[in-house]
């Protein structure tokens, strides 16, 4: 192809002439780190912000009110909260970039130890439920949308509704609670408690998945039933292709980019959920970590983990919209 | 003598110019019509004029004065194009009308007043207690001309306003058009894309092509006899323009592409060029 | 109405009395219950359930169901003041582009995107950081927590509703941005914004539990279903019920709140799809409907479509609404018939009926309905069938902008005919998509079919439409209001390829449009639609002079052209289209004719052919009209 042909037919394309398809990736790759950045940037500020928002002496809370007054005076040095506020914020800043997230006021461990120590299991948790959800919830859904679409077997699609409404409102931690009950207390299937063997995963990534599953298959449907009565699922029809086909190849592609922002959303509060559940199965991960330290006021492990679970999600996020935008071209050129 | 005028008028949104200085006077009862296809600025230009679009050059002004966008007195009103997203289905057709009111009038003022801009537009003085939903296109639309003339405007921007309607309903609506520039002296800057329309009622046209206005004057002559290359080619897409180039009408010649034979599929493509970009 | 909607619901009916039980529990229980829920039964130390204790006594030997009833308060009236807090906090920040304009309205919605990302209760563990634990510390948390996402939900329900012109008319009429809120904004988003709040409340109900159940939250003395639940949680393998009892009592409360926000979310809705009960009524009608003699089908040679008597009903939420009613025509091979009406016609149903593509629950019957020799009305879906209608009937739809599938690109799209019905290999198919495309003066084809239909502009689009529809060996073209979405001059442009599609490969079109100009510049022969029947059908080039039925001659009359008249007003038809759900007896054009009368307004007039073959439905076909000229519906 010449030039000169090349440049009179861009003179149709909507938009920018020439080298668009590299344009609009370098663009989406622009935009999405820099919200990144800002996300980021927000997140450092926000746990830094932490230990200064606390009313009061956050080191005499953590050390309790019999501590002995010269022994907070050198805690409250050490973590630098007698310099100025700008001096501390830079301080903070250059330690994160060397890895550095302070020392665990009670335990006196450098906190990133306790946090690479924990993470594993954490996102072992939260990784297995997610896909669990996504495996169960899809299928689920699509066929749902087939079997009951236009109103049809209007009991079947009651039963489905309900079920995953009840399903859906049942907290995770309730689930742990109840199997527990059920398959290791009773019947002592599992494990009760702890990190040993594939056994112990089951009950914990059930008691995170169900919930998730239940709300996920319903949207799935949702946007299923929603594209089939797209106008190109009518062209799809018009070009007279199996049914089989025209749900798989033009309607699940289209039903999944829409399930997979939410999806996302899913993932990321399931980094959340895990540390109900954590504490439900007596799980060695973050989960139990964050929440010690949140009552015995360790502020320095506290802001570690916020730190090390908000940059989890932002990951995960940057990841969906990556794959979105994979998926679905246009999501690639909106402003999202 | 000139009621609103557009003085080199450019609007940017991002790094997309949509209007090149656009210069355009409407005159104290005239109705100037603005065509073009969809992308070409129309719109724009009109709500800029209300300030709903953000001027990046040139001045709008109304009477000399730069147009009031702010505070109770709007002297320019807008008429829109979709008759069911313009109306609040929330409130009823009366409350529409009244809130567009310059001053706040009695109860009894304020339900005469209504009365009275129904019926200027042949709705019944009932229809004040319905709300939209009850209302076909063609009469919301009735209602929408009542609010923008309750503001008691010097001029009226209307933007597409028949090309939702039914067919059988856009003749009462046009009608009504000219019957109110008769009876109340109004000045219209009337926008659409179908130029049979436009030639109905407007006094004056202008064409307008990618952010520019590349023909006007008065619709006769323009519709007639065009001059700029954009207007023919517009002009030959009108539907029925080769039948009546069939009839033997007049008709401006070489630009006919009469259906079917090879010339024309020739032709079709010198007259590809000057089509403006279409935007997704 | 709307009450009784939700209320009839089975969902909503137990949602909301679940709720109500609930709310009284919360409202009442402290004051029946106080008592019993503290006395301390020194005997019964974390006793089991007995006929005493229902689901047993904590370590104070506290009766623990009346603990749990009486914990309803505060766990409700916690879950309420925080979703209190998220909604309040939400609209407000929501309502900034509104409100505090563009610039400052984009600072705040990218600061809510940012926000909203981080899972809630990520954000409550911040905030009970911040505020300290304990009841009220995590009732800010939880509010706050929640509303970046009502935030969210706000701004795009408002910038949804601001995008509505009549936010613009009030601006225009210089109503302030706070009455704009207030007037119009709030009051229509108040549906959603209900559902959402009542399903949040649900969350927070169990964010709550949650947090209690974490040590977070509420501290002792004061307890809620989370605090129990912890305590519980200790004796799960003596006495599970300890543990299980309130977090029934949660799961209860949060589907309480939970269905009736989701009936809320039902009954503000858009209708849903009509159920079984109705589709039952729509068939007995359609039976009765049938009974009125069935005519054989007669079909010559060179026709390649006929129809007789076809009829299109959808179930409708109180009677079913009959789009079509016994429309019979015949299409010739290479013949171009346009079909013209306004909307509710039925010319749009005819044209998916005919082309097979409508769906239960709507109701195609006809006495036949022959395709290229084969009644379309018998036989099931078969492999063969498909093949050949998806290679000889092509398709045209008039919205090119969702007719084609988003995530695949254009020429995969096309190439899928060929593979699926002429059994071409991939790169075949694509060769011949390529070439199609190319026959349709799509430019540059090679690159544009590795594009996506979003780099299309509209009018490219309805040319790969129609290139689609030339993979096979198109015998007949349907093409539903195909240039509507269009501009004029690439309406042209269309018009001209599909008369030139026509001229080479010898097909038919069928032609649907509300536009008299457009049909009668493309089709040799024009029906004419009203109220779901034929009332006229005449060569197209007679339309302008010589039609016969009152609302033709009027149709034709109402739209301005080049020609008309300025001197005159346009000629109007009074009245308002017929409701497709209340036909009335006698011709459905009667309440607006001129020349109607009472004939007219109780016998229906049959559609009756002429000796050239025209037709018209009237009983005063081709009276002289009054002059209709001041006329003003």
């Amino acid at each position: 192809m010449s030039e000169t042909t090349s440049a009179a037919v861009s003179r149709g394309l909507p938009g920018r002439p020439g080298g668009l398809w590299a344009n609009r990736w370098f663009r989406f790759a622009l935009r999405r780190t820099g919200r990144l950045l800002i996300s980021l940037w927000i997140l450092v500020t926000a746990s830094f912000l932490m230990i200064h928002l606390v009313p009061g002496d956050p080191v005499r809370a953590a050390l309790g009110p019999t501590a002995p007054a010269d022994l907070v005076l050198a805690r409250t040095r050490e973590l630098g909260l007698l310099d100025p506020l700008w001096r501390q914020y830079a301080d903070y800043l250059v330690h994160l970039f060397h890895g550095e997230l302070g020392t665990s006021i009670t335990s006196r461990l450098p906190v990133s130890e306790t946090i690479a120590q924990r993470l594993p299991a954490s996102a072992q948790l939260a990784v297995a439920a997610f896909v669990v959800s996504m495996l169960v919830a899809v299928p689920v859904g699509v066929g749902m949308a087939v079997l009951t679409r236009r109103g049809r077997r209007r009991r079947t699609e009651l039963a489905f509704t309900g079920t995953s409404v009840v399903l859906g409102a049942i907290p995770d931690f309730l689930f742990g609670v109840g199997l527990v009950y059920l398959l290791a207390v009773q019947t002592h299937v599992f494990p009760v408690a702890g990190r040993d063997g594939l056994g112990s995963y089951v009950l914990p990534v059930l008691a995170l998945a169900i919930g998730p599953a239940a709300v996920l298959s319903r949207i799935v449907r949702v946007e299923m039933l929603a594209v089939m009565e797209a106008d190109y699922i009518r062209t799809a029809r018009a070009k007279r292709l199996t049914p089989v086909r025209i749900h798989l190849t033009h309607a699940l592609p289209n039903a999944v980019t829409a399930t997979l922002t939410l999806g996302g959303l899913l993932l990321s509060s399931l980094v959340a959920g895990t540390v109900l559940v954590e504490n439900v199965f007596a799980w060695p991960g973050l989960g139990s970590t964050i929440v010690s330290s949140i009552t015995s006021k360790d502020y320095p492990l506290v802001q570690g983990t916020v730190l090390v679970y908000g940059v989890g999600v932002l990951l995960i996020n940057t990841l969906v919209d990556v794959a979105l935008a994979l998926l679905d071209p246009r999501s690639a050129i909106g402003d999202g | 003598m000139t009621v609103l005028s557009f003085r080199d008028v450019s609007v940017r949104y991002g790094s997309h110019t949509v209007l090149k200085g656009v210069s355009l006077d409407i005159a104290h009862g005239e109705i100037v019509g603005l065509v073009g296809e969809s992308g070409s600025g129309k719109s724009t230009l009109a709500r800029a004029a209300v300030g709903l679009a953000p001027l990046a050059g040139g001045r709008i002004l109304l009477d000399d004065r730069p147009v009031p966008t702010r505070g109770r007195a709007r002297p320019v009103q807008m008429v829109f194009q979709d008759p069911y997203s313009s109306l609040d289905p929330r409130m009823t057709v009366g409350e529409s009308i009244a809130e567009a009111m310059r001053e706040r009038l009695g109860k009894q003022a304020r339900r005469a007043e209504i009365t009275r801009l129904l019926a200027l537009v042949h709705l019944d003085a009932a229809r004040a207690g319905d709300r939209p939903g009850r209302l076909s296109g063609g009469q919301r639309q009735r209602v929408a001309l009542a609010r923008a003339l309750a503001a008691r405007p010097e001029v009226i921007l209307a933007d597409e306003i028949t090309s939702a309607l039914d067919v059988s309903v856009q003749g009462a609506v046009l009608n009504l058009v000219r019957e109110m520039r008769r009876e109340l002296d109004l000045s219209m800057l009337f926008i659409s894309h179908n130029l049979a329309v436009v030639r109905y009622v407007a006094d004056r046209v202008a064409v307008m092509y990618d952010g520019e206005i590349v023909e006007h004057g008065p619709t006769t002559q323009v519709l007639g006899s065009p001059q700029h290359e954009y207007t023919r080619h517009l002009l030959a897409a009108v539907p029925g323009a080769a039948h009546r180039a069939s009839a033997g009408d007049r008709a401006s010649a070489g630009n006919q592409a009469s259906v079917g034979n090879q010339a024309s599929a020739e032709n079709r493509n010198g007259i590809l060029s000057p089509t403006p970009k279409e935007h997704t | 109405m709307r009450a009784a909607r939700v209320l009839l619901r089975p969902v909503g009916l137990a949602g909301f009395g679940l709720l109500v039980l609930v709310l009284l529990v919360a409202v009442f229980g402290p004051v029946l219950w106080d008592g019993r829920a503290t006395v301390v039964d020194t005997g019964n130390l974390l006793a089991g359930p007995s006929a005493e204790h229902w689901i047993g006594t904590d370590n104070l030997g506290r009766d623990l169901f009346f603990r749990v009833l009486v914990a309803t308060r505060l766990s409700v009236a916690l879950a309420l003041a925080s979703t209190g807090i998220s909604v309040a906090l939400g609209i407000v920040l929501g309502a900034a582009p509104l409100l505090a304009g563009r610039r400052a309205g984009r600072l705040v919605t990218g600061a809510v995107s940012v926000l909203v990302a981080f899972p809630g209760l990520l954000l409550v563990l911040f905030f009970a950081v911040v505020f300290g634990v304990g009841a009220r510390g995590a009732a800010l948390a939880v509010g706050l927590a929640g509303a970046p996402a009502f935030a969210r939900l706000c701004h795009t329900l408002i910038a949804g509703i601001s995008a509505r012109d009549y936010i613009a008319a009030a601006r225009i009429a210089g109503v302030s941005r706070w009455r704009i809120l207030r007037r119009h904004a709030l009051p229509n988003i108040a549906e959603p914004l209900i559902v959402n709040a009542t399903m949040a409340a649900g969350g927070a109900l169990l964010t709550f539990a949650g947090l209690s159940f974490l040590g977070l939250g509420v501290q002792a003395p004061s307890y809620d279903w989370g605090r129990l639940m912890q305590d519980g949680l200790n004796g799960i393998y003596v006495h599970p019920l300890a543990a299980l009892g309130p977090g029934i009592a949660v799961v209860l409360a949060g589907l309480a709140f939970n269905l009736t926000g989701e009936a809320f979310a039902a009954a503000f809705g858009v209708d849903v799809i009509p159920g079984v009960a109705r589709l039952r009524q729509v068939r007995n009608a359609a039976a009765e409907a049938r009974g009125s003699g069935a005519t054989t089908a007669s079909t010559d040679a060179g026709t390649i479509l006929s129809v007789d008597d076809l009829r299109v009903t959808i179930p409708g939420a109180q009677r079913p609404i009959r789009a079509v009613r016994g429309v019979g025509f015949a299409v010739r091979d290479g013949e171009a018939v346009g079909v013209v009406g306004e909307s509710g016609s039925g010319k749009s149903m005819t044209a998916l009926a005919l082309a097979r593509l409508i769906e239960e629950p709507i109701r195609v019957e006809a006495n036949h309905l022959v395709f290229a020799g084969e009644d379309l009305m018998a036989g099931g879906d078969s492999a063969a069938r498909r093949k050949r209608l998806g290679t000889s009937l092509a398709v045209v739809f008039q919205d090119p902008m969702t007719s084609f599938n988003p995530v695949h690109r254009v020429g995969p799209q096309l190439a899928e005919v060929s593979r699926f019905h002429q059994g071409l290999s991939r790169r075949a198919a694509l060769a011949r998509a390529v070439d199609r495309l190319r026959a349709v003066r799509v430019r540059d084809p090679e690159r544009r079919a590795r594009q996506y239909p979003f780099e299309f502009s509209g009018g490219m689009r309805q040319r790969a439409m129609i290139g689609m529809g030339l993979m096979g060996t198109p015998r007949l073209i349907i093409a539903d209001e195909p240039t509507t979405a269009l501009d004029v001059t690439v309406q042209r442009q269309v018009l001209e390829l599909l008369t030139e599609v026509r001229r080479d490969t010898g097909a038919a079109l069928l032609l649907i449009s509300h536009d008299v100009s457009v049909v009668t510049d493309v089709c040799d022969r024009v029906l004419v639609m009203y109220a779901g029947r034929i009332v006229e059908e005449l060569p197209a080039r007679d339309l302008r002079t010589l039609a016969r039925h009152p609302y033709t001659r009027a149709l034709v009359a109402a739209v301005p052209d080049m020609e008309t008249d300025l001197t005159r007003p346009l000629a109007v038809i009074p009245g308002l289209p017929v409701d497709p759900s209340r036909i009335p007896d006698g011709c459905a054009f009667a309440a607006r004719c001129p020349l109607a009368d009472d004939h007219c307004r109780t016998a229906d007039p049959p559609l009756r052919a002429d000796a050239a073959g025209n037709r018209v439905a009237c009983h005063k076909a081709g009276q002289a009209l009054p002059d209709t000229a001041e006329v003003t519906a």
